[in-house]
């Protein structure tokens, strides 16, 4: 009489132990070699262990549903002849070929699902549907997916296919696809530099609220006295006005950060000119032209340069380096506008405003309920450079200059 | 003379796969050529399922008639002893084979489709040459088959007149080995081999798999194990061969048996069945930029390679790689080329084997279900109750059919049954399933008594909990 002991076998693909799902054996039961004994499952399948050798089963090392490592004593039989314990081996998953003359037969462990020569689908991941009714909805381009099913068991009928098709009665279908498009051309730089941006720039946001109802009378009413030679005011060259006021006082805002000079440690710019980049919407994406040394136009010229960059980055005509340089920028979303925004920076700049939409808004005054322009007006800064203090103060500088348009044109 | 010919689809290789799929493009008015090497048919009809049916046949007849002529036939049977022409059996079996032949020949004219004889060599995925002609199709179809693997340390013999042959010179042989060796008990082994066994030879199977017909369960194959017992027939599992060696006519074969000692066996024929492998090699496949699923080219649902307008079928695309499944892909990618939209998603595809006795399979065994995770039951109905079985011999090989069903549904997700005639079951296993019928769908359908097929609405009641003829 001998003693076999069966290690746990190796089942391969990294798996260091796998649960004894259940016995097919228990002690004292005699075995046949190849007799499934018990299923082991693991993260990735559930193989039948099967006997590999015959014997009395005198010890099995664990519990159903216990776990179990892989070259542990699984099971210990009594054999007849001197049948000596393999040393366990990796097994592969699939039958072995029997091309080649092996020296040792292989452990006896077959995977479940045995490469019978049969293919089959499993029925409970695909729609059932007969082979007639399959072809009609290829015909049709129906996904069989989508089609509810009213057969006993959940199989597709020709009546199901014709209540698809009629649109289920409701006119409503459901919709199956997708469209890939690879990110090339102006996407791409796009989707590098809002990414560059997030990545990099430690962004805090602001948003404040300004009453704009006497900047906006002012605004209409030097439209309405406007001679043909000067160009239609829009709110833009005001607030581009209040920046080249503001960015005097707080000149950490008009800068840019190289932050890979200086060993790592970056270098800030702080940039006397005021080239304020105008995020405009193209049909190509998000461009952002720039209107040059903003300092030194005064509100009709400031009017003059938004419309030409805005319609030359429309057209596609926009020279180049006019889409570069910026220190500042500011984003609007014109008639939308929304409530608030959280604006991306333009790196490598530290700073960017963006006006929300202007709503005629009930305001307390003293002790009175008024009616009054009021506007928020969001903003992001590179919280590396500029102290949410500083930023802060700034947003307020402008405000007061928004809500008292003499100042605008006062030093 | 050298000619250069275009075509909307060249289809290379006649299997069943290439002419299945000449013949529906000729059909839809697409301008066809069929580019064949050999005979029109290919391996299913010159050299595999037709051939060997005949050959089993023609065994099976021989069988019956040397058991009444041993006065041990039950039905009372009493003859003289027979005898086998085999050289007028293997004549009979090409006259088949010549007339399928033809009737492909035929059906491809009459399809408008034209045929090219020669060897296909392509230089890029739309162009080749054919002897001196040239060929430049917009679609091609690969439907260049397979053929037998061959072991190491036994090379086939050359010209088939040596001693270590495959299952095409096992189809053509002059004489009838008195010692035959069977390596590989697959399917294709085990119904030459049996066959063989049933006109008078001496057959031993040397397998390195733990059991025979390791593609079906032991539950299937275990009425064939007890044929091959009956009939003294050797099977030796978990053995390798190594080689062979040669003394005149005798030729011995040295093999590694399961205890992994050296053992000899001494026999005239050694019929060498341990699979098949893909024809890739020698037509250019590699200047066709496709893309390759180990050894077998790699396409998606609706049978296109990497190369768009190259289209592979049949037994160059992978497993099963049945006759039947290359002819449901050439039918389909023919659509698909002509402009209708097509998959290849069958619910299940018919595996038999026509050993003794025969086994089919169509769709999951209960350990496949078991595998998917699903919870089911499973009905059997065994041909000893089976009126017809009874009066025709089936019930004497201890065969059954198995059903298995989902257990929430009762829908049928697998049908295998083993048994004499069981194959010509097979169409309803697979309709039953591609229709999605479930138990009560078979047990309410009325089966023709006394027929076979009545053990599957049997088999669907004792699953369904209340079988008739049965406890």
């Amino acid at each position: 009489m001998g003693q076999y002991i069966f290690k746990m076998p190796d089942i391969g693909e990294g798996v260091t132990e796998a649960e004894i799902t259940e016995w097919h054996v228990k002690v004292g039961d005699k075995v046949e070699e190849d007799d499934p004994v018990c299923d082991a499952m693991t993260d990735k399948a559930t193989v039948e262990l099967t006997a590999p050798a015959s014997g009395v089963v005198t010890s099995v090392g664990c519990a159903a549903g216990e776990i179990m490592a892989i070259g542990g004593d699984l099971i210990i039989f009594e054999t007849d002849g001197n049948v000596e314990s393999p040393i366990p081996t990796p097994i592969k998953m699939e039958a072995p070929k029997a091309e080649k003359p092996k020296p040792k037969p292989a452990p006896k462990l077959k995977p479940k699902a045995a490469p019978a020569p049969v293919t089959t689908s499993a029925p409970s991941s695909k729609p059932l549907a007969s082979p007639a009714v399959r072809r009609r909805a290829e015909d049709q381009d129906i996904d069989l997916s989508l089609v509810p099913a009213s057969g006993k068991s959940g199989q597709i009928t020709h009546a199901d296919l014709d209540t698809y098709s009629k649109g289920g009665g409701s006119g409503l279908q459901k919709l199956a696809g997708s469209t890939e498009i690879k990110v090339t051309g102006m996407r791409r730089i796009i989707a590098q530099r809002m990414s560059e941006s997030k990545r990099r720039i430690p962004h805090f946001s602001y948003v404040e609220t300004i009453d704009m109802t006497q900047i906006e009378r002012t605004r209409v009413h030097l439209n309405s006295i406007r001679v043909d030679h000067r160009p239609k005011l829009t709110l833009m060259p005001f607030v581009m006005r209040a920046i080249v006021k503001a960015v005097k006082l707080w000149p950490q805002c008009n800068a840019t950060f190289d932050d890979d000079a200086n060993g790592g440690s970056g270098v800030i710019t702080q940039h006397s000119p005021v080239h304020i980049g105008m995020a405009a919407q193209t049909p190509g994406g998000l461009m952002v032209p720039v209107v040059r040394h903003a300092e030194a136009l005064d509100i009709w010229q400031l009017a003059v340069e938004i419309a030409r960059i805005g319609e030359a980055a429309k057209t596609g005509s926009i020279a180049p380096a006019e889409l570069s340089g910026s220190t500042i920028s500011l984003t609007s979303l014109g008639k939308l506008a929304g409530i608030m925004a959280t604006p991306v920076i333009n790196r490598p700049e530290v700073a960017i405003l963006c006006p929300n939409k202007i709503v005629d808004t009930p305001v307390i005054e003293n002790g009175q309920m008024v009616v009054r322009k009021m506007m928020n007006f969001s903003t992001s800064f590179d919280h590396r450079v500029v102290d949410g203090f500083h930023a802060a103060e700034m947003v307020a500088y402008i405000k007061g200059l928004l809500e008292h348009p003499a100042t605008l044109f006062l030093d | 003379m050298a000619e250069h010919f275009t075509c909307d689809v060249l289809v290379v290789g006649s299997g069943p796969g290439g002419y299945v799929a000449a013949i529906r493009a000729g059909q839809l008015g697409l301008d066809t050529i069929l580019v064949e090497d050999g005979r029109l048919g290919g391996t299913c009809l010159i050299r595999g399922c037709i051939p060997s049916k005949a050959l089993i046949e023609a065994a099976e007849k021989f069988e019956q008639a040397a058991i009444n002529a041993s006065g041990k036939s039950e039905i009372g049977l009493v003859a003289e002893k027979p005898k086998l022409d085999f050289a007028k059996t293997i004549a009979w079996k090409d006259g088949i084979t010549d007339k399928l032949s033809s009737g492909v020949a035929g059906l491809l004219k009459s399809a408008s489709v034209r045929v090219i004889s020669g060897w296909a060599v392509f230089e890029n995925a739309k162009t080749c040459t054919v002897g001196d002609h040239k060929i430049t199709a917009t679609s091609v179809i690969l439907a260049t088959g397979s053929k037998s693997v061959e072991l190491g340390g036994l090379p086939f013999s050359k010209n088939g007149d040596g001693p270590v042959i495959s299952s095409t010179e096992a189809l053509d042989l002059t004489e009838i080995p008195k010692k035959l060796a069977v390596v590989g008990a697959g399917y294709i082994g085990m119904e030459l081999g049996i066959a063989y066994r049933k006109i008078g030879s001496d057959v031993t199977f040397i397998e390195a798999e733990k059991t025979i017909l390791p593609g079906f369960d032991k539950q299937l194959s275990a009425p064939v194990s007890k044929w091959l017992r009956d009939h003294k027939v050797s099977v030796q599992t978990g053995s390798f061969t190594k080689s062979v060696s040669s003394k005149g006519a005798k030729h011995t074969l040295a093999y590694t048996d399961k205890n992994g000692t050296e053992a000899k066996l001494v026999c005239d024929k050694i019929l060498i069945t341990v699979g098949r492998r893909p024809n890739t090699e020698g037509w250019g496949l590699e200047n066709m930029a496709v893309d390759m699923n180990g050894a077998f080219v790699k396409i998606d649902d609706k049978c296109q390679t990497a190369m768009r307008g190259v289209y592979a079928i049949g037994d160059l695309v992978g497993e099963p790689m049945l006759a039947h499944k290359a002819s449901a892909q050439g039918e389909m990618v023919a659509e698909i080329i002509a402009g209708k939209r097509r998959t290849f998603t069958p619910a299940a595809i018919p595996a038999v084997c026509f050993s003794d006795p025969e086994i089919v399979s169509v769709g999951m065994t209960p350990a496949n279900a078991k595998t998917a995770g699903l919870e089911t039951v499973e009905g059997k109905f065994h041909w000893a109750a089976n009126g017809r079985a009874l009066t025709n011999g089936t019930a004497d090989g201890g065969g059954f059919v198995r059903i298995t069903a989902r257990k929430d549904t009762g829908l049928i997700l697998g049908i295998q049954a083993v048994g004499k005639h069981v194959s010509e079951l097979s169409g309803e296993f697979v309709l039953a399933i591609e229709m999605n019928a479930t138990l009560q769908d078979m047990a309410g359908t009325i089966h023709a008594h006394p027929t076979l097929s009545e053990a599957t609405m049997e088999a669907a009641l004792s699953a369904l909990g209340h079988p008739l003829h049965s406890v």
